[in-house]
């Protein structure tokens, strides 16, 4: 079936702002280049409130007029490819890491990726954390062979800048002060219940988490985590994994993670 | 088809989750609540934890905002799935969608955008609102669009149109009163003569929003469907005659931008409920 409307519809709603599509019309007879441009800026301004509710850290440190041209260019290049808007945007980190006049802030494309973390968080399948109990029955013989099921809702983003401190500092979740931004930070983002929690990770936890997602047993998991930070605390980093309800359930050794 | 109102013919809202714990503390003045579907989509977290508490005190209208049935290309068959799995797990009353599409080629553009009213498009929409009744195996609500130019190539009356649609596969109608007044402002038309013409016997729920007022080309009104204020004047009158033809129908109350409190959205329900229980007395009598 020829598509003829919808298709030069559809590529003026991305194209330059006084193009307007072929076979329009207004009753008073005047060309409908405003009537056309209501489209258009439905479609700019809708699909650049949801970059923005995404990532209100993001809009706070730039500002919304900056969100705002800097959305609008990167809804042209990456347009949304699903109805479901509260996954759009999973390139934008990237997007914002090349866009130029972004480069002074270059801690901004990891506040980004924090931002998404959390709301992919926010609508991942409900399960319950392990508790304290959980661990309680482990057999000291057999720990370094179990492994561990993470929460569905869990991520880990490692950054070379402090991006868990600027994130709560621009959440209201911590007062603004100085912060020295070459501080690099690990974030565990997850939603053991309903609140999304985002926390810093203590030296190694990232890489000892990573490799306890990736499936290993935690025998090879305190090994990850000591190659990456000599100083690795298992006891702190186990009261961790039990406190911030990032496990879901603990498999035993012959057991595979899904 | 027969029409399937189950929706309680009374005054409704659009569920915000800013409101939710002001709804969820008390009972509400409220005979149902419409989310839009794509807003329930993901896996689990506060939406469904939200949308589970509102269905278990309230009757509920799922009201899809991203199908695309006024496509040309063909319907995005993922999406269908979806649907049916949000209805199989909440069990609305009813299921609505638009006369508009907002999908081309892949891109989504989050908008109801216009379609020209020919022979072809409406063989088209009736083809998949027939798909989507198919799919979810429920009769859908096909809701009248405002919008804000015409196509050089139509040749069907968007009343018509939507009769047709609705008299081909059954569907019932949402007629939006807000949209017809845009409408008909945008288009130098009548709202009455427009509802005049409209099939009111197949509409099973009424839409009311509200509209900011702009200029077109020639410096014409141009209304804009913003749904960021109270309902206009002229769109309550246009309300009132309506139900005074058909009697109380479901009416919903949209107000999805610039969200106000609770208080002030409950007060514009509270005032249609006004109008429905005066039309629901003046027929007892």
């Amino acid at each position: 079936m020829p598509a003829t409307f919808e298709t030069s519809f559809a590529k003026a709603l991305l194209g330059a702002e006084a193009t307007f599509p072929p076979g329009i019309a207004a009753h008073t007879g005047a060309v409908p280049a405003r009537r056309f441009a209501v489209y258009r800026n439905n479609v700019m301004a809708s699909l650049g409130a949801a970059l923005a509710q995404r990532h209100p850290v993001i809009e706070r440190l730039v500002g919304g007029e900056f969100l705002a041209a800097m959305a609008r260019q990167f809804v042209m290049q990456h347009p949304p490819r699903s109805p479901l808007l509260a996954q759009y945007g999973e390139e934008f980190a990237d997007f914002i890491a090349a866009f130029e006049p972004a480069r002074e802030l270059p801690y901004l494309a990891d506040i980004a990726r924090l931002e998404a973390a959390r709301t992919r968080a926010y609508h991942a399948e409900d399960a319950t954390p392990l508790g304290g109990d959980g661990f309680a029955a482990l057999d000291a013989e057999t720990l370094g062979d179990i492994r561990l099921q993470l929460h569905p809702s869990a991520a880990i983003l490692r950054s070379p800048f402090p991006i868990v401190t600027i994130w709560a500092m621009n959440s209201g979740e911590l007062e603004l002060q100085p912060i020295e931004t070459g501080q690099g930070e690990d974030a565990l983002v997850v939603r053991p219940h309903l609140d999304v929690e985002i926390r810093a990770l203590p030296p190694g936890g990232a890489a000892f988490l990573q490799s306890l997602a990736g499936g290993r047993p935690l025998r090879d998991a305190i090994g990850a985590a000591l190659a990456d930070h000599a100083g690795f605390d298992l006891t702190g980093n186990l009261a961790g994994l039990i406190g911030s309800g990032v496990v879901r359930a603990i498999l035993s050794p012959a057991e595979r993670t899904p | 088809m027969p029409i399937a109102a189950h929706l309680p013919a009374s005054a409704g809202v659009g569920f915000k989750p800013e409101h939710a714990a002001a709804i969820l503390a008390a009972a509400q003045p409220i005979g149902f609540f419409e989310v839009h579907a794509e807003n329930y989509m993901g896996a689990g977290g506060p939406p469904h934890a939200q949308l589970t508490a509102l269905r278990e005190r309230y009757a509920l209208s799922v009201h899809g905002v991203g199908l695309s049935i006024g496509s040309t290309g063909p319907l995005d068959r993922a999406h269908l799935t979806r649907l049916r799995q949000l209805c199989d797990r909440y069990a609305p009353a009813s299921f609505s969608e638009h006369l508009a599409w907002s999908s081309h080629d892949g891109v989504y553009f989050n908008d109801l955008l216009p379609l020209p009213y020919t022979g072809q498009t409406l063989a088209r929409v009736a083809e998949h609102v027939d798909e989507v009744q198919t799919a979810l195996g429920r009769q859908m609500l096909l809701e009248n669009p405002s919008t804000y130019l015409d196509f050089a190539e139509s040749t069907i009356a968007e009343v018509d149109f939507l009769a047709e649609i609705s008299r081909r596969t059954g569907c019932g109608l949402l007629l939006d009163i807000n949209n017809v007044f845009v409408s008909a402002t945008n288009h130098g038309t009548s709202a009455m003569d427009y509802l005049d013409r409209f099939p009111l016997h197949r509409v099973a729920e009424i839409h009311l929003g509200g509209h900011d007022a702009d200029t077109g080309d020639a410096g014409e009104p141009l209304l804009i469907d913003s749904h960021r204020v109270a309902v206009a004047d002229e769109v309550w009158a246009l309300y009132r005659e309506v139900i005074a033809r058909t009697g109380a129908l479901p009416t919903l109350i949209e107000w999805d931008n610039d969200v106000p409190d609770w208080p002030v959205l409950r007060a514009e329900a509270v005032a249609a409920q006004r109008i429905l229980s005066g039309a629901a007395r003046a027929s007892a009598a």
